[in-house]
């Protein structure tokens, strides 16, 4: 029986320094741009504060709506999923020809106020263990609504990175687990990292495994109760 | 009680309001950095953001096990009207600093690192808070760890001749943070961003009592019956103060119930804020429902019960900082109008957790709205506390703390397996 091992990671957020005023000097600055800096513009987002609903699920794109009010080449960089993308150099090739397609068509060279420039960053991820491990699936219905947001992201998220498939991490321990999990692996599939909160994710993948097990979701302990929505 | 049992507690009390699992992370990640001697350097105890944060963080990294202390320089009036003069200057003002008083900021910093070069030197991390300590780097050559300046300042635009006198202290350092991205300056080392937080054990954010708010209520005459909208912050121009009047009268002819609280405490000491405060006093002189607090200094505890008991709060800034008095009435559960502007942005969102407007015009349509649709400042304001939770309260503040330390010591690489 393979163990769940659960894993927590934060960020550590670097500037580097480069910023963009025009959708011209955002293609010039991902060009060359430390590689992390994409990942961290795609990915980290999730990572930061946010409310729940997302309204574009990168930086690049959510900069090119509220501060070009460029709502095309939002729109067609929003629509890039990064976990298409086994190689971050190749997910920076995507967006340079996606920014090179709409500099092409547009006519005008819109501007971003200079206090809403784009400014580069970059992180550095931070995983440490927590030496929690889980043999049975069924172990996830009460493990799930303790974990940290940082977990979520750490086998929900980075996972689609780090696995070779794409897959998040309790898609990948249930493939192993044989056809009884096909379902609830399923389930898991279908549910789109990009456009909720950490805190929201972790609920709602709490309710699939406890609704496969038939258990009621477990109540979030960690949240005060006069903040629970 | 020993130590290891009153920092379980003071993480239990941080963990009633951040969440245990927030807590169980700070743990974990301090676990691999036990023992650690860190220590963090500033020019005061009291008084000032600054020393408001050290005063958390040090108890809540000796509680996760991490050895800290905090030490503060001892300065003479002219270092004080030096580093004064830093402040302003690196905010954008153009201040000619004389070459005396620069002198004694070097001379009273070389003073202190007498006293301080053992702790300095021996130490795994320092952490070096604005520029009043931050030649003491200079004077410590045989230092063991890593040395991080911490910029709490906006120095998106400052004024060069002083930031170019100021910035050859920092070269050697191994670190630089800042609040926020546009804040930062380019530097030849690594610069990490880390937004601030609130305390929520602090008499600023805890809970007020009824008696408490009733009574801070009556002292300053606002009826408890009618909607008060409250800003809390100094007379400066950019937190526009007027702006808000003009917002609150445009509203007030939909509302003719609404009060206005303008709290912003004495301006005595700060000869601008005299002629600002004038201004508003001017703006507010034939409307008894506008409440101008500028006697005196104002407790925590009655500013903690003025945006308990408002039922909006504004923070209308033409330009912040990051706006902590957003986040201190976020987490009172209350629905904030924010100047589209530095920080604020980062913790205003459209019908969620609040509105941020650019105009009077935008801040009275917005006040209409929620007076006017009153189930929505509770919805708002539900919001507004949770997104705080998540992102704005000391716990997340430290963690990213740790993270940044484990970054310095493992290289900041893109990923690092503890």
């Amino acid at each position: 029986m393979v163990e769940f091992a659960i894993k927590d990671c934060t960020l550590a957020i670097l500037a580097t320094g480069r910023r963009a005023q025009t959708l011209r000097e955002l293609r010039d600055v991902i060009r060359n741009v430390h590689v992390g800096s994409i990942y961290h513009h795609f990915w980290g987002t999730l990572l930061r504060p946010q409310f729940s609903d997302r309204e574009y699920n990168n930086d690049f794109a959510t900069w090119c709506r509220l501060s070009l009010h460029d709502n095309t080449a939002a729109e067609r960089l929003a629509v890039i999923d990064p976990a298409h993308f086994s190689d971050l150099e190749d997910l920076r090739q995507e967006l340079i020809e996606v920014i090179d397609e709409r500099l092409d068509e547009t006519e005008v060279m819109l501007f971003a106020r200079a206090d809403r420039q784009f400014h580069f960053a970059r992180s550095v991820i931070v995983v440490f263990d927590t030496n929690k491990r889980l043999t049975e699936p069924h172990e996830l219905v009460d493990a799930l609504p303790l974990m940290s947001v940082g977990s979520i992201f750490y086998h929900f998220v980075d996972a689609r990175r780090r696995e070779p498939l794409g897959q998040d991490d309790f898609q990948a321990w249930l493939a192993g687990m044989g056809p009884d999990y096909e379902e609830l692996r399923e389930s898991v599939a279908a549910m789109d990292p990009y456009f909720e909160s950490l805190f929201v994710l972790r609920d709602r993948l709490a309710q699939v495994f406890a609704g496969f097990f038939g258990r009621p979701a477990a109540g979030d302990s960690s949240r005060p109760p006069e903040v629970i929505a | 009680m020993n130590a290891s049992q009153s920092g379980n507690d003071l993480l239990e009390r941080y963990a009633e309001h951040a969440g245990q699992d927030a807590v169980e992370q700070l743990r974990q990640l301090a676990e691999p950095l036990g023992g650690l001697k860190v220590v963090h350097v500033n020019s005061t105890r009291k008084g000032g953001g600054v020393a408001e944060i050290l005063a958390t963080h040090v108890p809540l990294m000796r509680a996760v096990g991490i050895d800290a202390s905090w030490e503060v320089i001892e300065g003479s009036a002219d270092f004080f009207a030096c580093t004064k003069s830093f402040h302003n200057a690196l905010q954008g003002k153009a201040v000619q600093i004389p070459d005396t008083l620069l002198r004694e900021y070097e001379e009273v910093n070389a003073r202190n690192a007498e006293r301080l070069r053992p702790i300095l030197e021996e130490a795994d991390v320092v952490f070096i808070h604005d520029p009043q300590p931050a030649p003491l780097l200079s004077h410590c050559p045989n230092r063991q760890g890593k040395w991080i300046w911490r910029c709490h300042i906006d120095l998106s635009h400052p004024y060069r001749p002083v930031w170019k006198y100021l910035r050859r202290f920092l070269l050697e350092y191994d670190a630089s943070v800042f609040s926020l991205d546009a804040f930062a300056q380019p530097m030849p080392h690594p610069v990490f961003l880390i937004t601030p937080s609130i305390d929520p054990l602090s008499e600023k954010n805890l809970p007020i009592d009824p008696e408490t708010l009733g009574r801070v209520l009556e002292e300053f005459s606002i009826d408890p019956t009618r909607p008060i909208v409250l800003q809390v912050s100094r007379f400066d121009r950019f937190k526009d103060p007027v702006g808000v009047i003009e917002a609150y009268r445009l509203a007030k002819d939909f509302v003719p119930g609404l009060q206005l609280v303008l709290a912003g405490g004495s301006a005595d000491d700060d000869p601008e804020g005299e002629m600002v405060l004038a201004e508003v006093r001017k703006a507010a002189e034939d409307d008894a429902d506008i409440h101008v607090l500028s006697s005196g200094h104002y407790s925590d505890r009655t500013i903690n019960a003025l945006q308990s008991a408002a039922d909006i709060v504004m923070q209308k800034s033409l330009r912040e900082g990051f706006g902590l008095t957003v986040t201190e009435a976020m987490w009172k559960g209350k629905p904030v109008i924010g100047g589209n502007t530095g920080g604020i942005r980062l913790q205003l969102l459209n019908h969620r957790t609040g509105f941020l407007v650019d105009t009077p015009e935008g801040a009275a349509m917005r006040i209409r709205y929620l007076l006017s649709e009153r189930h929505r400042i509770g919805q708002i304001g539900q919001g507004a506390r949770e997104l705080v939770r998540q992102s704005f309260l000391s716990t997340r503040h430290l963690r990213e703390y740790l993270t940044l330390i484990v970054a310095l010591r493992y290289g900041t690489e893109d990923r690092i397996e503890l």
